[in-house]
């Protein structure tokens, strides 16, 4: 399969054959001003406060995702401990928050700024011994460092707050323009605004020679070195800028939750974030986005419906890790060329005939799970339980029946049709439907 | 002199135990040059297998169907998961090992639950063995390190005298020149990977009763066995040896010696704060030993990274 190497092929908006800067176009804006005119309209489309509280998170996790991102996808450097980054930005935030005399007189948007700061001073301590080496040996660094600060939180509790964290309170800042930030809205405005501040910020860093030999310096270090960059220094920069973006977010979310525990350091978090941006696409700058947004979806939706949503995250994860190393954004670019070569309307069928079965057999496994679970862990006497709208006894042989039916049957369909499915994918991909 | 050799035990068998579990890891480390991130998730399997065997015919067929059974779940680990990732690139197999521990953990709270099972020692070793100045040392310890030392001594000779050994030994430096002659080295990977993941498995067996079985036990280990095996050197068997023993004491003697910031600090020259509470130092004055034991292996570990790569006995460098 002549899947395209997702690391060499250019971001959105971009043509591949562009070398050097482009001037700012229409077509390189377009993305951003969307964009921000979405950002702008998501509060008058979903009003409820608990959508703009999942919209709130969903900023955090993307600007932490993104920097994440310019490690793990820009720079080839998979970290185990970037939580902690956000993680000390934020507890500064709150220390400033309860600062009274100085917190009174400063405006509340400014404060991510010392988040970011702080978060940068730590990674320039980290990095200065953690960068020399990519690979394994950065990322067993990584989580020493991370497991000896989430270790560190329940000692110093000076600056950590011990087990229970610390907590602030946003509202005594100096209002700005006469906003107080009481309000969650207000809140959102504010993290929309650092979100598009620093996405933007993020993405003029990958253009940037710097930023261009992090990529380098990820595909192959020694050449890198011969022609005479420090794949060292390189790393540290990146390293560095990452510490700065992680602090922000952090200071975001001292803003919005206005309290911070040892939760917010440990490798759990870490983990999460590099599942979050490893399944949007490492690939591509706005795979961490597409992964912030699913993963957060998943998080406060699914997590309602399912007490295993974790399974399901778990096994989601490893499925793209096996089957779609370049994750959700590697699996929409993969249909660039064919949309290019106005072939998309090949794809559509053979999509329907793989895709429906695939998504009945997931459906058939994960409710076969569900009753599977019931069965073992529900309260004693309680048999009762609803799927998909249908209440019915867990105890019964016949739902499990069928959802085991259901799976099997459409593993069975979606298997027997997915070479012609790839079959028709690289017809798509080929000029004039591979009849040249 | 009584409790430095009551701790001398604990820190022994603290050691063995991780021994255990990183003599797998950095066998298949040095072999297929992945990290097994998943490591400590086949220990925790190995527990609960033990369990659920142990609930129909007792303890001791637990200890003998389990880490076969926890082995043969990795060997299929690496023959359809692993070994298809290996294309990628070591970063992702290292992702994908973190998403299997993951999953794993998710996999035993789905069958299991949250809550910690009724894993125990069994009846015939629950009696104590010996005792030191009035600290009893029980049975269970004794078989432990009995155990331990057993695997370590079988492991050592099928690794040097045996021709599988040996062919595992040229398979780690020339995988090439093995497969050229005629030997299969993708089945030596899995074989590998198998017996690693089943060692982890005996130590999960023979650990549950003591440290108990819970979803949350691979992550309490997890980190550690990393930092053994870079200490001890990425690959050296000796190495994890002598750093897991290592480690072993270090956090036994921390814990069990109550060592006072304040007594060093005193004793150099500085003049306690008063009110303690008060002072910008207090967390600095009020720390002790047992506090920081946990986060000590880490500190060496960092240490050892940052000015010796290779690890205490490593050739190679990470």
């Amino acid at each position: 399969m002549t899947e395209p190497d997702q690391k060499h092929t250019p971001p959105p908006a971009r043509t591949p054959v562009r070398a050097r800067p482009a001037p700012v176009t229409l077509a390189n804006a377009l993305p951003w001003i969307l964009g921000g005119l979405f950002l702008l309209a998501m509060p008058f489309i979903f009003q409820s406060n608990s959508a703009i509280t999942i919209m709130n998170q969903m900023a955090i996790t993307i600007i932490f995702a993104l920097s994440y991102n310019m490690l793990l996808g820009q720079g080839g450097m998979l970290s185990f401990g970037h939580a902690v980054y956000m993680g000390v930005g934020g507890f500064l935030c709150v220390h400033i928050m309860n600062w009274g005399d100085v917190f009174a007189l400063m405006p509340l948007p400014v404060l991510p700024v010392f988040g970011g700061v702080f978060g940068m001073g730590l990674a320039l301590i980290v990095g200065s011994f953690s960068t020399r080496k990519a690979g394994t040996i950065f990322a067993m660094i990584s989580l020493g460092v991370g497991e000896l600060i989430a270790a560190c939180s329940v000692i110093i509790v000076a600056f950590f707050g011990g087990e229970e964290g610390i907590s602030g309170d946003r509202t005594y800042g100096l209002p700005f323009f006469g906003v107080e930030f009481l309000h969650q809205i207000e809140v959102y405005y504010l993290t929309a605004f650092w979100l598009m501040l620093s996405a933007l910020l993020m993405f003029l860093f990958s253009r940037t020679p710097i930023g261009r030999m992090a990529n380098a310096v990820r595909d192959n270090p020694e050449r890198a070195e011969f022609l005479g960059y420090s794949a060292r220094w390189v790393r540290f920069y990146s390293f560095v800028a990452a510490g700065f973006f992680a602090g922000i977010a952090g200071g975001l979310f001292a803003i919005n939750y206005e309290i911070l525990t040892e939760e917010n350091l440990n490798l759990a978090t870490s983990g999460q974030i590099l599942l979050v941006t490893f399944l949007g696409g490492v690939g591509f700058f706005f795979g961490p986005i597409l992964g912030a947004i699913l993963f957060t979806l998943l998080q406060t939706v699914l997590s309602l419906q399912t007490e295993i949503w974790q399974l399901y995250v778990g096994v989601l994860f490893l499925a793209t890790v096996m089957y779609f190393p370049g994750g959700l954004a590697g699996v929409l670019m993969m249909h660039a060329l064919p949309l290019r070569l106005g072939q998309a309307g090949l794809l559509v069928g053979p999509y329907i005939r793989t895709l429906v079965p695939a998504v009945v057999c997931a459906l058939g496994a994960a409710s076969a799970m569900e009753i599977l679970f019931h069965l073992r862990h529900a309260a004693l006497g309680e048999s009762e339980m609803t799927l998909f709208w249908i209440t019915f006894d867990s105890h019964a042989p016949l739902p499990l029946a069928i959802a085991a039916v259901a799976a099997v049957a459409g593993f069975w369909l979606a298997r027997r049709s997915a070479p012609a499915m790839a079959e028709a994918w690289h017809k798509a991909s080929t000029p004039h439907g591979g009849a040249a | 002199m009584d409790l430095i050799l009551v701790n001398l035990i604990d820190g022994l068998v603290t050691g063995l135990l991780l021994f255990m579990l990183s003599a797998g890891l950095t066998l298949i480390f040095s072999m297929m040059g992945v990290l097994n991130f998943a490591h400590a998730s086949f220990y925790m399997l190995g527990a609960y297998f033990a369990y659920q065997v142990s609930v129909y015919l007792g303890f001791w067929m637990g200890l003998l169907i389990a880490p076969p059974a926890v082995g043969l779940v990795g060997a299929m680990i690496e023959r359809y998961g692993l070994r298809r990732v290996h294309q990628y690139g070591h970063v992702p197999e290292l992702i994908f090992t973190f998403g299997l521990a993951l999953l794993i953990e998710e996999a035993v709270q789905f069958i299991w639950g949250k809550d910690q099972i009724a894993y125990n020692i069994p009846e015939v070793l629950q009696f104590t063995a010996f005792s030191i100045a009035g600290n009893s040392i029980p049975a269970y310890k004794v078989f432990m390190i009995f155990i331990s030392v057993a695997i370590f001594l079988a492991l050592l000779f099928v690794l040097t005298r045996t021709r599988v050994g040996m062919i595992i030994q040229a398979a780690l430096s020339y995988p090439r020149t093995v497969e050229a002659l005629g030997h299969n080295v993708p089945l030596i990977f899995m074989g590998v990977f198998g017996v690693g993941t089943g060692l982890a498995g005996v130590a999960g067996v023979i650990a549950g009763p003591v440290l108990s079985t819970f979803p949350g036990m691979a992550v309490v280990l997890g980190s550690i066995v990393f930092v053994t095996i870079v200490i001890g050197g990425l690959g050296s068997l000796w190495g994890a040896l002598v750093a897991s023993l290592l480690i072993g004491w270090i956090t036994t003697f921390a814990k069990s010696y109550n060592l006072r910031m304040e007594d060093l600090l005193t004793g150099i020259g500085f003049s306690r704060p008063e009110p303690i509470w008060d002072s910008a130092w207090a967390d600095l004055w009020t720390l002790t030993s047992p506090q920081i034991a946990d986060i000590l292996p880490y500190l060496l570990m960092i240490l050892i990274l940052a000015f010796r790569p290779y690890g205490l006995f490593g050739k190679r460098d990470v």
